[in-house]
């Protein structure tokens, strides 16, 4: 089965201090599987995920990156998430003035258009429709869908917001960075079950995180420990649980 | 349900009429072209004497000494009045010449008359071409009419009001040249009590090269009234300059309430020196909101003068200035009553090496106790190259009066657009959805037709397919 991801031998330097953060990175995931990248601070997990997406603080140095067969090094973060990737962000930004349905409406057409030129747009009240059905199976409030995007918002509310766009925008793969920080049981439960669901429906999943308590929800496959820009180890969901109590060995 | 502005793209704005009738008219201002003017409109003496007391001043008055370089307006180059000869003014659509009637099919005027509101006016050049009014309004006493149709029908009201009180003839040298020069506009009474609760619109475009655009509104809102009034412009693109001095007044009486919508987009070789003002009785509330794209320089300063007790003013308004423009706008708010309010919320815009200057005065007369004054100017810069400019103006000459200003400049952040292109839309597209969360606060207020075209403005702008 082909790879839905391969990282092969990644190294990347922070552009303003030209500091290496990432040493050679390797990992590989298959369509479907759920991968959980956990380490220190300052590890380079955060950095991987963006990474991923071409933030434009990062610079490659080294390495190739492959999404779904295809090499994605000189794609632009449009063209990527084009293709079917998704970053759920750490610390989502707040956009004033742009609301939460007119911001998704936007994202969906423009995925939408790329994959099919004929596309015809969804209009603001079809669309109004295939949010609220998420937005429900998330416990959002209907009103959410006009507020600010993330404006306002509780770190537990624009955690669950990403988790809605996930929901709307259906990636092949989707990188969750520390998607867990924030929440309180019953958001960790309900975000939890947003992926799941779409987990069923063949998403794969990178989730980046430093406690061990969200992979009692998500369950990985794999589990890779990352220290110091490098990838010290690789385990089955078990070995997420020996960090839990040994900590994250740095020698 | 299609919006009406769904086919709306530059070259709609940039397409052009056979101005055969602009060869024949002159060129440059005479004391002869203004008589002749005052005479083919049939006008009574009081209103040429008005003209020509404009005239004069106009030759005695300075260029004003801040903001734009207006050195290269040549005035002896312009055409001050053609009138398209087959036009007259008609109360129904069927009638309206074919080719001015494309003009307008073009650009959605007869589906907002029909569809949302109380009464389309549209100027073709100098000439008013459709009006009308829906038979409710003109049952309670509303009058919606062309202007030169107003000075006939009700001079009396005219004259009371016309470039005295309110926006005077010597104001500058351009309220100067529109006495002399005016032509067309629309003239809007509203009765004591009369609240009319659907917006009503005129449209103005010009056509011919080196035309003048000297349309003057008058609108009168008696006490305890209600109106809502929209206002929008265009014009194509053309090599030599035009210029565009309009003048609007406007007299809210007390316990009244009015709004007065604009969206400008005149085209890039245009100046725009429009003179907005307002007077505003006891207990008002005046609002002005307006948006301001294209043309190639704009002074644009709408004023409120509070002179009743407990009035309010505000000023919502959006500038945008692309390549090669110099937008300065702002507001004027005149305080001379107790009591009184005045809220002033202004976004610009500057792109490539655009200039946007908010330049606003506030103040408040000895008299003025208690009174209330929020300014809030934000800048964004689009480019490396944009520019843009605050001069906020406050004299305050009461102690009691409370005072809030706020202003920030700043650029687009490289977060946000990441954020935006990682689910998929285009960095252009990043950028235009942060631009139209900026200019959200003011968007919201205006009529839902207007609100999309200035979206569409200003996404067109946003992707340089604009010269």
């Amino acid at each position: 089965m082909k790879n839905i991801l391969e990282i092969k031998n990644l190294k990347v330097n922070l552009k303003e201090e030209n500091k290496q953060i990432l040493k050679g990175i390797n990992l590989e995931i298959k369509p479907g599987e759920v991968h959980a990248l956990m380490g220190p601070n300052g590890a380079g997990k955060s950095t991987l995920a963006k990474v991923l997406f071409d933030h434009p603080s990062f610079e490659l140095t080294d390495g190739r990156m492959i999404f779904d067969g295809r090499e994605i090094n000189a794609l632009s973060t449009t063209e990527r998430a084009q293709l079917g990737m998704f970053l759920a962000f750490q610390t989502p930004e707040e956009l004033s003035g742009i609301t939460v349905s007119s911001f998704l409406r936007s994202a969906y057409n423009a995925l939408r258009k790329a994959h099919d030129p004929d596309f015809k747009e969804v209009r603001a009240f079809q669309f109004k429709k295939i949010l609220e059905e998420k937005m429900a199976e998330l416990k959002f409030n209907p009103e959410f869908a006009d507020r600010y995007i993330n404006e306002g918002f509780s770190g537990g509310e624009k955690k669950k917001a990403e988790i809605l766009q996930l929901a709307v925008l259906e990636p092949k793969l989707a990188v969750l960075d520390e998607i867990d920080s924030g929440l309180d049981v019953d958001a960790m439960k309900l975000v939890s079950e947003g992926v799941n669901k779409l987990i069923k429906k063949g998403l794969s999943v990178l989730i980046v995180t430093h406690y061990q308590r969200i992979l009692d929800y998500i369950k990985p496959d794999y589990v890779h420990v990352i220290i110091d820009g490098q990838i010290a180890e690789t385990g089955g969901p078990e070995l997420a649980k020996k960090l839990e109590t040994e900590g994250f060995k740095l020698d | 349900m299609s919006h009406i502005f769904d086919k709306l793209n530059r070259e709609t704005f940039d397409h052009k009429n056979k101005a055969d009738y602009a060869k024949t008219a002159q060129v440059g201002l005479t004391e002869n072209l203004v008589r002749q003017i005052s005479a083919e409109k049939n006008e009574p003496r009081w209103m040429l004497d008005i003209r020509l007391k404009g005239l004069e001043l106009f030759d005695q008055l300075p260029l004003p000494d801040y903001g734009p370089d207006l050195s290269q307006l040549e005035f002896d180059k312009i055409i001050y009045y053609a009138k398209p000869a087959d036009a007259k003014n008609t109360t129904s659509w069927d009638e309206v010449p074919e080719d001015i009637k494309q003009t307008f099919e073009k650009l959605g005027i007869p589906e907002a008359e029909r569809q949302m509101l109380a009464g389309a006016g549209a100027q073709y050049e100098a000439a008013t071409v459709y009006h009308n009014l829906k038979e409710q309004w003109t049952k309670q006493g509303v009058i919606f009419e062309d202007m030169d149709t107003a000075v006939q029908k009700y001079p009396d009201l005219v004259k009371k009001h016309y470039m005295k009180q309110c926006v005077p003839v010597n104001l500058h040298k351009f309220t100067a040249l529109h006495a002399a020069v005016w032509s067309g506009g629309t003239f809007l009474y509203i009765p004591k009590g009369v609240k009319v609760d659907q917006p009503m619109q005129a449209y103005f475009r010009m056509n011919a090269k080196n035309m003048g655009q000297f349309e003057h509104t008058l609108i009168i809102i008696e006490n305890e009234a209600e109106g809502h009034y929209i206002e929008g412009c265009s014009a194509p693109k053309y090599g030599s300059s035009s210029l565009h001095a309009g003048c609007v007044e406007i007299f809210v009486g007390d316990n009244a309430r009015f709004r007065y919508s604009s969206v400008e987009n005149w085209s890039r070789d245009t100046y725009n020196l429009n003179t907005k003002r307002s007077l505003v009785g006891k207990n008002s509330f005046m609002e002005w909101v307006g948006g301001n794209l294209g043309s190639g320089v704009t002074m644009l300063y709408p004023c409120s003068v509070l002179k009743g007790e407990g009035g309010r003013a505000d000023h919502l308004g959006i500038a945008f200035a692309g390549p090669g423009q110099n937008q300065d706008t702002g507001a004027k708010v005149i305080h001379a009553a107790p009591r009184t309010t005045s809220n002033i919320v202004m976004k610009s815009l500057s792109k490539g090496d655009g200039l946007s200057v908010y330049r606003g005065l506030v103040h408040v007369a000895p008299q003025a106790e208690n009174a209330k004054v929020n300014v809030n100017c934000d800048a964004l810069l689009l480019s490396p190259k944009s520019k843009s400019d605050t001069i906020p103006v406050m004299n305050i000459q009461n102690p009691k009066t409370q005072v809030a200003h706020e202003a920030t400049t700043g650029k687009i952040s490289e977060d946000k657009i990441f954020y935006l292109m990682s689910r998929g839309l285009s960095e252009g597209q990043a950028q235009g959805m942060v631009v139209n969360g900026f200019i959200e606060p003011i968007i919201k207020e205006l009529p839902l037709e207007y609100a999309v075209e200035m979206n569409r403005l200003i996404s067109l702008e946003m992707e340089g397919s604009v010269g």
